[in-house]
């Protein structure tokens, strides 16, 4: 069953809490709505867990959005092959992301909507917390768990339910 | 150095004014300096005197903050929502109140080393005297406390020395802990600024702590070849009745062995520790030996290995109590920081401890007198030991195959574990009679507990990785160089030439705790790619240990393959928490000794040196303490960039270089004072990665610096070159902002950078002979 409880259940953040994403359909029209957004994605998504599959996804994402996507860890050489994509830690990414003069990942201006997808969920957590505090920024975690930290966020969801909303995603973007 | 009492006694004059019977005067402290050097602008300075230094830096690697909490809980106008832009009733804002806890961490770090270090001084000298000689290294040392010089600008002989240092620390502290009370600093920036003080402090007092111990205990000087101690759960002989020390403040765990020794019985009792109190040991006692690091606590005290656990100080688990008694093992606790509200027996006769501890009548006992532990604890665990019969608190296979069925699937363990290990997948494996994933598990687990709190059936489920890994753990045999302690002059001599200009690629600390996000395999990974690459490796703490704890294919464990010296390719062990002093004094030293700066009380001077010109990183990969964080900040304030591993983000501020932003990368050449542009070198001061492949690609990145030669900086070039295109399959795309000049651009990729150069619209800069300091330009133009 979809919670809104943080997945780390001490990681109470306080009177600012992440909207639950109730259809992915809401995520769609933010995405097609925003100027100019971004997809981090962290290392997590190259892990031999994953197997191959998550990159797949980021990919189809990218694609379907048209987002420029900029990646850490091992997970850039992954997207590489497929897509063009910049390298960047993502304590790096999100120090630029709250800087409203920074020119965003491809020089075309600063980011209004940042996504972020597969980084190790405590440091996803800290990261949006900095965002939220310190830009206007919107933010979406497409990972598994509730990140209370950002604008957006999907329920705690097993891997069933998620890879099926990350599918209706990709069906909306594709979508004229 | 230094200064002494002058006490003037009288005890009959007579003279034409009167008569003087039994006249006492003291005049404080006279000054009785044989040391030549002037004294530099700032000898024990107060947060005032280097905040322009710290503005400097803070001007460059500004702070990132990313807030743990949205609120502020600390008065009772509170809680005090700061989300945004918002204020709290005292009119502090977020930044501010990250920033001043961060403050908080940091005095708790420094305060936690000083009330060590006081306590070593005050032992020692009740112990040896006052006037017990500083020694640290024989004639191999003539600098021996380089941050004490720099800070205090006093040069210390003897115990007694170290008094003067300490009280400066302890005020100073007072006054860092005090600014972070409601109403007093307001400013981001300058609670920044008391971080790097706190953080100066905090390695002024390892200092004290660990030169007082190196020299009134013998332990190794400054030795590349202090002996291969034995390291790991399976070197514990368990026919022996065993005494476990946790912690870090070693004299009761000294005393224990010198009454083994004291009365031939050092053959019939094992000894060993957890944690700093047995890096301590062991370069007290090289028989001792060290079970492992930190998180290593449940898993041994479970084993029902140990017959007696005795603690001190430090990074001790809170229910260290609790889990003694599920083992039937007594414990005594020895430090006033860490009573764990046992009954005070420190004056009773030893017998009547020794009888309650055995007869099962207290759980523990307090005991603050040092040599009374000896006696106790050894005659406690030969008592007990036959009884205990090394009872364990892990159930047997059968036990864990059963208990995994009443597993509910409920993830609450999951939820529960920092490293969210997948506990609920591995159950059902177990409940199924397979125990491997459960065994796999245990080299990713810190060893906290929280799973097994979390659990709504009480399954104690570290006991049951711990049985599930029993054979492995069985065969954990390694070995560790104990701590050396300081770095010689002349080894300084020998390598500062290379260092500085950029010739040795490095010096790399490991350092810190043992909170890692995937093992401390990470560790010992990183430090051998490292040393392969000609890297100066040092190490200390629990990350030293876990470089230890895993073998290459000859059954090597890192130390045994590389040598302990302070050159290129070694793996230097300096020894406990306390002797990261060694760490930052090796920078100073590299400063002073080969560079011949002005070493007294000229902090700014020499942190300016180290910034532009010593290649050295520290790597907390698994930072978890207080003491972790004041660590990092005495480091970040004398230029020396940190990196953490992922849970070190939760620090809650990164110190962020902006490469794009030319305008910070530039220094003074001091030669011309012309400002010259060098790059981002280093890039960051404070840094979280978020794997090891990331960092392993930051540390030679972060290496860099202004002064290195176009050989030094080619070299330097080729590993960071080397690295990226390994992990990442490019070439770094900012390798246009480390080339100066074309001599720079390292022969195997320069058609490669050539034409990212020409991409970029690269122009050929110049090496100056770099300072971000105005003042010491030497020849200004007009």
């Amino acid at each position: 069953m979809a919670t809104t409880e943080p997945w780390q259940k001490a990681e109470i953040p306080g009177p600012t809490k992440a909207f639950v994403i109730p259809k992915p359909e809401v995520l769609v029209s933010l995405i097609k709505k925003a100027n100019h957004p971004i997809l981090i994605v962290g290392h997590e998504a190259a892990e031999a867990s994953n197997n191959g599959k998550l990159i797949d996804y980021i990919v189809r994402i990218a694609k379907a959005g048209k987002i420029p996507v900029v990646a850490s860890g091992p997970s850039f050489k992954e997207i590489k092959k497929s897509i063009n994509v910049s390298l960047m830690p993502v304590v790096e990414i999100a120090n630029r992301i709250v800087d409203s003069s920074w020119n965003g990942i491809d020089g075309l201006g600063s980011h209004d909507l940042a996504l972020f997808i597969a980084i190790p969920y405590y440091v996803e957590w800290l990261i949006l917390s900095g965002i939220k505090h310190f830009s206007n920024v919107k933010t979406v975690s497409l990972d598994r768990f509730y990140q209370p930290h950002a604008t957006w966020s999907f329920p705690n969801l097993n891997f069933k339910d998620w890879i099926k909303s990350l599918d209706a995603i990709i069906k909306g973007l594709e979508e004229k | 150095m230094a200064k002494k009492p002058l006490v003037l006694k009288i005890k009959e004059l007579k003279t034409s004014l009167g008569e003087i019977k039994d006249f006492e005067i003291s005049i404080g402290r006279i000054l009785e300096e044989p040391w030549k050097e002037e004294f530099g602008p700032t000898p024990f300075p107060s947060v005032s005197e280097l905040r322009s230094w710290d503005l400097k830096l803070l001007e460059r690697y500004k702070p990132f903050y990313m807030p743990f909490c949205d609120v502020c809980c600390l008065c009772t106008m509170g809680k005090c929502d700061l989300t945004k832009d918002k204020k709290g009733a005292c009119g502090l804002t977020m930044p501010a109140q990250q920033s001043r806890i961060v403050l908080l961490a940091c005095c708790i770090g420094a305060a936690t080393h000083t009330a060590h270090a006081r306590h070593l001084v005050d032992h020692l000298i009740k112990k040896y005297g006052r006037n017990y000689p500083i020694d640290v290294g024989g004639t191999s040392i003539e600098v021996e406390a380089p941050i004490i010089r720099l800070v205090c600008g006093i040069r210390p002989k003897i115990l007694g020395d170290l008094e003067e240092v300490l009280d400066y620390v302890e005020k100073e502290i007072v006054k860092m802990l005090s600014a972070t009370h409601t109403g007093q600093e307001g400013s981001f920036i300058d609670f920044e600024s008391k971080v790097f003080h706190a953080g100066m402090l905090d390695h002024t007092a390892m200092e004290v702590a660990d030169i007082a111990q190196i020299s009134a205990y013998g332990f190794p000087k400054a030795d590349p070849e202090a002996p291969l101690v034995e390291i790991g759960f399976g070197v514990i002989d368990k026919s022996k009745p065993t005494i476990l020390v946790i912690g870090h403040n070693v004299p009761s765990a000294i005393s224990i062995v010198d009454y083994l020794e004291d009365n031939g019985l050092r053959d019939k009792v094992e000894v060993c520790g957890i944690c700093c109190t047995a890096h301590d040991l062991s370069r007290y006692d090289p028989k001792a030996k060290i079970v492992g690091p930190i998180s290593w606590q449940l898993r041994f005290i479970r084993s029902g290995i140990p017959d007696l656990i005795v603690v001190d100080e430090q990074c001790i688990r809170a229910d260290a109590l609790t889990e003694a008694q599920k083992i039937k093992a007594p414990l005594i606790a020895t430090s006033e920081k860490n009573c764990l509200g046992l009954p005070d027996r420190t004056k009773d006769q030893p017998g009547d401890v020794i009888k309650d501890l055995v007869d099962g009548r207290i759980p523990g006992a307090l005991i603050l007198d040092h040599d009374k532990v000896g006696e106790i604890a050894i005659k406690t665990a030969l008592l007990v030991a036959p009884n205990r019969a090394k009872f364990k608190a892990i159930p047997d296979i059968q036990g864990v195959i059963e208990g995994a069925k009443k597993c509910r699937k409920c993830n609450e363990c999951s939820r529960a574990c920092p490293n969210n290990l997948p506990i609920p997948k591995a159950m059902e494996e177990a409940s199924n009679g397979s125990l491997k994933s459960l065994a796999d598990l245990l080299d990713l687990c810190i060893g906290c507990g929280r799973c097994e709190s979390a659990c709504p059936e009480n399954l104690p489920i570290h006991s049951f990785m711990e049985t599930a890994s029993e054979k492995k753990l069985k065969e954990e045999k390694f070995k560790i160089r104990a701590g050396r302690g300081a770095i010689q002059d002349i080894e300084i001599r020998h390598v500062g030439s290379p260092i500085v200009l950029g010739e040795i690629p490095g010096v790399i600390a490991f350092v810190g705790c043992a909170n890692y996000a995937k093992s401390g395999r990470e560790v010992a990974e990183m430090a051998d790619e490292f040393a392969k690459r000609n890297y100066i490796i040092v190490s200390s703490g629990c990350a030293a240990m876990s470089m230890a704890m895993y073998k290459n294919d000859e059954g090597k464990t890192i130390y045994e393959i590389y040598p302990g010296a302070f050159d290129a390719g070694c793996v230097a062990n300096v020894g406990s928490c306390v002797s990261n002093s060694h760490i930052a004094g090796a920078a100073i030293k590299i400063a002073s000794i080969f560079a011949r700066r002005k070493l007294r009380g000229n902090y700014e001077e020499i942190a300016d040196y180290i910034l532009n010109r010593v290649g050295a990183v520290g790597v907390g990969w698994g930072a978890m303490s207080q003491k972790a964080a004041s660590i990092a900040s005495g480091f970040w304030r004398l230029g020396i960039p940190v990196i953490v591993g992922p849970h070190g983000i939760k620090y809650r501020r990164m110190l962020l270089g902006r490469r794009e932003n030319e305008e910070d990368w530039y220094v003074y050449d001091a030669r011309t004072g012309d400002k010259v542009y060098v790059g981002p070198a280093p890039e960051h001061l404070f840094y979280s990665a978020e794997s090891k492949e990331e960092a392993m690609v930051m540390i030679p990145k972060l290496c860099m610096r202004p002064n290195d030669t176009t050989k030094g900086r080619a070299i330097k070039l080729t590993h960071y070159i080397d690295l990226h295109k390994r992990i990442y399959g490019t070439l770094p795309e900012d390798i246009h902002l480390f080339v100066r000049t074309l001599a720079d651009i390292p022969i195997t990729v320069k058609e490669e950078v050539l034409e990212i150069l020409k991409e970029k619209n690269w122009k050929e800069g110049v090496i100056p002979d770099p300072t971000i300091l105005p003042r010491l330009i030497r020849r200004r133009k007009e």
